[in-house]
């Protein structure tokens, strides 16, 4: 089922004063969302990507029916939800944490949907166990069953708290930060493990993440928050490529910066310098990955960039290392891969000379990649 | 780490002193009271029991408490449930007005009472114009123990529901249930000890209460007399033994408020260490 979320905003203040709604920050307002936009399509996985404070939970509650919108409007499919109240949405909803009824075994709360049913359209006592144990049995929990949930991990609880969301087989599904409050491998186990139900069964979900590599790997498309505003939707792959402005280029990953006057398509800043093609003289602010950086014994005709490296971090498939210069405000983040750091003999204290491969701008209307080393 | 009373004899001596007190001040006046009622033997022990005046007094006691207990249950619950559950202008206000009947002195709000409901109170002569007795009557005795026992049960459970937050609840209405299944299924069960509690704590003062009602009673024998209040007449007409009878019956309440909450607490903590 599709979600079409059309102008929804969201002030908070003291509710009953009737000086809400008029669009006023300041005395005990605050805006969560402005005018919202956002069209899901059937079946589809979104992550909401943000970090705290930018709107995205206010945004799920308001689509889950658990938070009033001020004004706009939500349609499921062709279904306006904007006025229906959250038990006749048809929705499953994930807590972060978790949310079980603590006094209700585990079989109990995976059944809750179907036996608060009213008593004309609840099912008999056995199909209700029989859909439990199905349930159960699709979260591999069927043998915990009798168990209470403070018995059970995280992982297992937030699995249960799947189970029971599902039980009702919602047209939405809604998931809150749901991975957030357990360890990274668990994390990662369950990650793959909703991308395959979600497959399976072809709910439409959205979730709500601050973690880029979550959105990334979990998300169709990823719709990027900050300040109750939507700074960008786009596929996974599209978002890191082309980030539609400096706050998603900065919030999916780490950033070097470096800051010069440019003269000739040349950036200078102290006795460091590198081409920049296509870029009018001024101060300028250029960005790049630490994947853009490449690490050389000598300077090239279109850069001259001296380091030293201060930390070597040797972890998963590349090197991180972390760069000094005079020229640098803050150090600059490398990632290289093991052949270029055993070729250069990379220990502590080396100096070296940086070669970006990609530049990024975002001071101008539209964000500019340049490509320094490329350009003859 | 050197703590104090870590020597033995310290220890030891810390412990006995506690003994000491416990029995001096708790224990010796609690016996007191049975072997001053059982003074003269078992026979005149029933006899004061049943007392013609005195079986009044347990009955009157016992109406109070029917009453008041379950007005003062359902009070504090919506109590608890409108402070943690809602936000609104004045919550702050509110969760301070419950405090009132604990921080004004009980024969304050007699007199209040009095004042409003008296016959030249503030509200007393419109009900005399229409028959209605309020003081000096049961149903007045009701209003002020009502006024003192009522912060009890909400005491007990905002503290809990506050901690708790309403995500199950958040929970179960996502699930589609209507709003007294989620009282009934989910909230209910999570408050059920402390519920009890504030229940057993309500029935002790309901059941105990002087100051308030003694002003109100009009101490009218056979008829305005509750137990606490028929203890002071006794003993005011020189019959101790009589006096005490009535205590024991008091004193006897007091324990088994006591057995009930030491139960209730022992299979608290044996839920959580099952689980």
């Amino acid at each position: 089922m599709s979600i079409r979320i059309s102008q929804i905003d969201k002030t908070y203040g003291y509710k009953g004063h009737g000086s809400k709604g008029h669009g006023r920050k300041g005395h005990g307002h605050t805006r969560a969302l402005e005018p919202i936009d956002l069209d899901i399509h059937d079946g589809e996985l979104i992550g909401l990507l943000g970090p705290s404070g930018s709107g995205k939970t206010t945004l799920l509650r308001i689509v889950a029916g658990l938070e009033q919108a001020d004004s706009g409007s939500i349609h499921f499919g062709e279904r306006d939800v904007t006025r229906v109240h959250v038990r006749d949405r048809r929705i499953g909803f994930v807590f972060q944490h978790y949310a079980l009824f603590r006094h209700m075994s585990v079989f109990d709360n995976v059944a809750f949907g179907l036996t608060a049913m009213p008593r004309s359209q609840r099912p008999s006592s056995g199909e209700i166990r029989s859909r439990v144990m199905q349930l159960l049995e699709m979260v591999r929990l069927q043998d915990f069953a009798e168990r209470f949930p403070a018995q059970l991990s995280g992982g297992q609880q937030q699995r249960v708290s799947l189970a029971r969301a599902l039980a009702l087989k919602p047209d939405v599904l809604l998931l809150d930060e749901p991975f957030g409050a357990l360890d990274a491998k668990v994390r990662q186990e369950l990650r793959r493990w909703l991308r395959h139900l979600h497959e399976e069964l072809h709910f439409t979900s959205l979730f709500v993440t601050h973690d880029q590599e979550e959105a990334l790997e979990l998300s169709d498309r990823v719709v990027v928050m900050s300040n109750g505003r939507i700074e960008q939707i786009a596929t996974p792959d599209t978002l890191y490529r082309q980030p539609a402005n400096r706050f998603v280029f900065e919030f999916l990953g780490d950033v070097n910066r470096i800051e010069g006057d440019i003269e000739k398509e040349i950036l200078t800043c102290g006795n460091a310098w590198v081409a920049a093609p296509g870029v009018e003289n001024g101060r300028q602010e250029l960005l790049l990955r630490p994947h853009e950086v490449r690490l050389d014994e000598q300077p090239s005709p279109r850069a001259h960039l001296p380091v030293s490296v201060t930390a070597v971090v040797p972890v998963g498939a590349e090197v991180r290392l972390e760069l000094e210069a005079d020229w640098l405000g803050e150090p600059w983040l490398a990632t290289i891969s093991h052949a270029d750091f055993e070729r250069l003999a990379i220990t502590r204290g080396k100096r070296l000379f940086a070669q970006p491969s990609r530049l990024h701008r975002f001071d101008t209307s539209r964000p500019q990649t340049l490509a320094p080393l490329s350009v003859s | 780490m050197i703590r104090i009373g870590d020597a033995p004899r310290v220890r030891r001596l810390l412990i006995g002193a506690a003994l000491v007190l416990t029995a001096l001040f708790l224990l010796l006046p609690l016996v007191a009271i049975f072997a001053q009622a059982l003074m003269n033997g078992i026979d005149v022990y029933w006899q004061n029991l049943s007392d013609a005046y005195t079986l009044s007094a347990i009955g009157l006691t016992l109406l109070v408490a029917v009453i008041t207990v379950p007005v003062n249950l359902v009070f504090g619950v919506f109590l608890a449930w409108l402070v943690t559950r809602f936000d609104f202008p004045g919550r702050r206000l509110l969760q301070t007005l419950i405090d009132i009947p604990f921080a004004v002195s009980p024969v304050v709000a007699g007199l209040v009472y009095l004042l409003l409901y008296g016959r030249n109170g503030w509200l007393g002569g419109w009900l005399d114009a229409h028959d209605i007795q309020i003081m000096f009557a049961w149903p007045g005795i009701v209003l002020v123990t009502l006024f003192v026992t009522c912060p009890f049960v909400a005491r007990e459970l905002i503290p809990l529901m506050q901690a708790q937050g309403s995500r199950e609840e958040e929970a179960a209405v996502t699930l589609g249930a209507s709003g007294w299944t989620i009282f009934r299924r989910v909230t209910l069960p999570n408050i059920r000890h402390a519920l009890l509690y504030g229940v057993i704590l309500t029935n002790a003062r309901a059941v105990g209460e002087f100051g308030a009602v003694s002003v109100v009673a009009g101490a009218i024998r056979g008829e305005t007399n509750t137990l606490p209040l028929q203890v002071e007449q006794l003993y005011q007409d020189y019959n101790t033994v009589g006096a005490f009878t009535s205590a024991s019956l008091l004193a006897l309440l007091a324990l088994m408020t006591l057995a009930a909450k030491a139960v209730l607490e022992w299979r608290a903590t044996r839920r959580e260490t099952a689980t």
